[in-house]
């Protein structure tokens, strides 16, 4: 029979290198469910690709966001939009998939089990991290083929990219809390109800000055409105730009955004892990 | 006998409802202990406190040596659960799920590896090794949930219910995996409200009602706390049932009963072999006419709605 000695992890290093470890496994885990149903993922991806198609060809022939007619130059302040909001919206993938697992009991064998606690939340982000990636590339790709172009330097558009995944990586925080808090995968999805709110109130499609003054507050001030405000200055795509502190201040606030949702949710998600059922 | 799991005046509050309230367990080490209860007695409630997924408020409890509160970890490593809903991965095969649980058991990839190996033959999955568990029966599925807890070959594995849900088939082949896991020395804990269950497979059963363990015994010890074996005569001809009653009531120890329905006499005897001589002798000699004659002793079912007090009108004969 194999040797199944406890594995001694009594020095910090051996700790760390055991919780490395777990999150490896777990991110396996994910990329197995990958390999074994390519379809669910593209379904995931289909929603962003039909809302680019349907914002690019459909409302934007109507939208007069640069002052100089309908249609003028939507498609360059779209997509950077657009990319948020696929980031903004990801997280609630991460909320049902957290909940199917819960209901299955998987949760409850994994904690009964000697590995690090946070290895399912924190693996769960990583893997959810690398398909945000993934997605984000499939829409760039058809972003240049709709004729979008970045204005901006390569590492200008490689930052705006950054910032769009440390938007996501912060998000999935709030996911993994949602899909833990919630009774169901039902619950969950009742909740996309506030998640496209969420996404829509900000300066993802509409500039914040053209909506009424406190829903313009509440959009200017949206942790996606910044990051969407930034990736345009990045990608060197109009912007819209009205007078409150977070439109002005963009770019710091698309990197302090995510840090607070970050700090706030993480611990929140990891304690509520850990708390299960008690 | 070493003491494997131990529970002392364990008490758990949920918020508007006591879940335990003064209880107490042990098993001994390579036995097989039952909890039987109606739902909400607090069957699961144990079962989460023992395997470290729950806190409680008051008592003690030490499993494989450690205790649950301040050593969980330890206890870890000594435990395996099978919960009420199956813990494997669905899109996951036999063999990859094997694998992950063994990497999650900090086992290294070569070890995960050759583990799973082993418990795809010592559970029968070969042949479904490499399909997705979402395509398993019931039953093949609880086989590789019970692989999966049985990883690190635990001291004491804990099963919630471990065929709830499950055809017979799934039942008979669940029941001969527990018992050949608990024949190779492993200390199990299961729950369980079938009786049958409990009866075939435990080596004691603590039946529990409203957060406390009330008794404690053996089952065949169960069924006696029901009192004597009854000596029951089936009449042929319900005509003959005054004369059996006759009979029968100087042979009985207690108060002998007449049931019209099925044309039974029965009476609880204190020496059930004598009297059950002394009874076919007196049929034979007065030719009366009967359908059946024998002794039967309480079913485990009888034993356990006495004890919760639900009593039944069998059981209250």
């Amino acid at each position: 029979m194999t040797t199944l000695a406890p594995q001694s992890e009594e020095s910090l290093g051996s700790r760390i290198k055991w919780t490395l470890h777990d999150y490896r496994a777990i991110v396996g885990q994910e990329f197995s469910h990958f390999l074994r149903q390519p379809a669910t993922f593209a379904w995931q991806l289909g929603f962003p690709v039909v809302m680019v198609l349907l914002f690019v060809y459909v409302f934007g022939s109507a939208m007069d966001v640069t002052g100089e007619g309908a249609g003028v130059d939507y498609v360059a302040y779209a997509m950077p939009g657009l990319f948020a909001m696929t980031m903004a919206f990801g997280f609630m993938n991460t909320a049902f998939a957290l909940a199917a697992v819960k209901e299955k009991g998987f949760v409850d064998r994994v904690r009964s089990m000697p590995m690090a606690s946070s290895a399912v939340v924190v693996g769960r982000n990583i893997a959810d991290t690398i398909q945000a990636a993934v997605d984000l590339l499939v829409l760039f790709l058809i972003a240049l083929v709709i004729g979008w172009r970045s204005e901006g330097t390569a590492m200008e558009t490689l930052g705006a990219f950054a910032l769009l995944l440390w938007l996501r990586f912060a998000l999935i925080w709030v996911g993994v809390w949602i899909g833990l808090l919630v009774k169901n995968v039902e619950q969950a999805g009742n909740l996309f109800a506030l998640a496209f709110p969420f996404g829509m109130v900000s300066s993802v499609f509409t500039p914040p000055e053209l909506m009424p003054g406190w829903l313009g507050a509440i959009a200017a001030w949206n942790p996606v409105s910044a990051t969407a405000t930034a990736i345009r200055e990045l990608f060197g795509n109009p912007a819209a730009v009205g007078n409150s502190w977070p439109e002005q201040h963009a770019l710091p606030a698309a990197i302090v955004w995510p840090a607070v949702i970050t700090v706030v949710f993480l611990p929140l998600a990891v304690r509520r892990f850990r708390s299960l059922g008690r | 006998m070493a003491t494997t799991v131990e529970a002392e005046n364990l008490g758990k509050r949920f918020k508007d409802t006591t879940a335990l309230d003064g209880f107490d367990l042990s098993a001994e080490s390579g036995t097989v202990l039952g909890l039987l209860g109606p739902n909400g007695a607090g069957k699961t409630t144990t079962v989460r406190i023992l395997t470290t997924l729950l806190r409680f408020d008051t008592g003690r409890a030490r499993v494989a040596g450690f205790d649950v509160a301040r050593d969980a970890r330890q206890v870890r490593r000594r435990i395996g659960l099978t919960g009420q809903q199956t813990a494997v991965d669905d899109l996951l095969t036999a063999r990859q799920n094997l694998v992950l649980f063994g990497k999650l058991f900090r086992l290294t990839k070569a070890q995960a590896r050759a583990r799973a190996e082993e418990l795809i033959g010592q559970f029968g999955l070969t042949e479904a090794a490499d399909r997705q568990a979402k395509q398993f029966s019931g039953g093949m599925k609880r086989r590789l949930d019970l692989a999966a807890s049985m990883i690190l070959a635990p001291q004491v594995l804990f099963l919630d219910e471990p065929t709830t849900g499950l055809d017979p088939a799934g039942r008979r082949e669940v029941w001969d995996t527990v018992s050949h896991l608990a024949a190779d020395g492993t200390t199990v804990v299961l729950t369980t409200h079938y009786l049958d269950e409990a009866d075939r497979l435990c080596d004691r059963i603590a039946v529990i009602d409203h957060g406390r363990n009330i008794v404690e015994d053996t089952p065949m010890g169960l069924k006696r706390r029901m009192g004597a074996d009854r000596l029951e005569i089936v009449a042929a001809d319900p005509m003959d049932l005054p004369a059996i009653a006759g009979i029968v009531a100087p042979l009985s120890s207690g108060e002998t009963t007449t049931d019209q329905a099925v044309s039974a006499v029965s009476a609880p005897v204190d020496e059930p072999v004598a009297a059950l001589t002394a009874a076919a002798t007196a049929v034979q000699e007065k030719h009366l006419a009967i359908a059946d004659i024998g002794l039967r002793r309480p079913t485990l079912d009888e034993a356990f709605l006495e004890l919760i007090g639900t009593t039944t009108k069998e059981a209250d004969q």
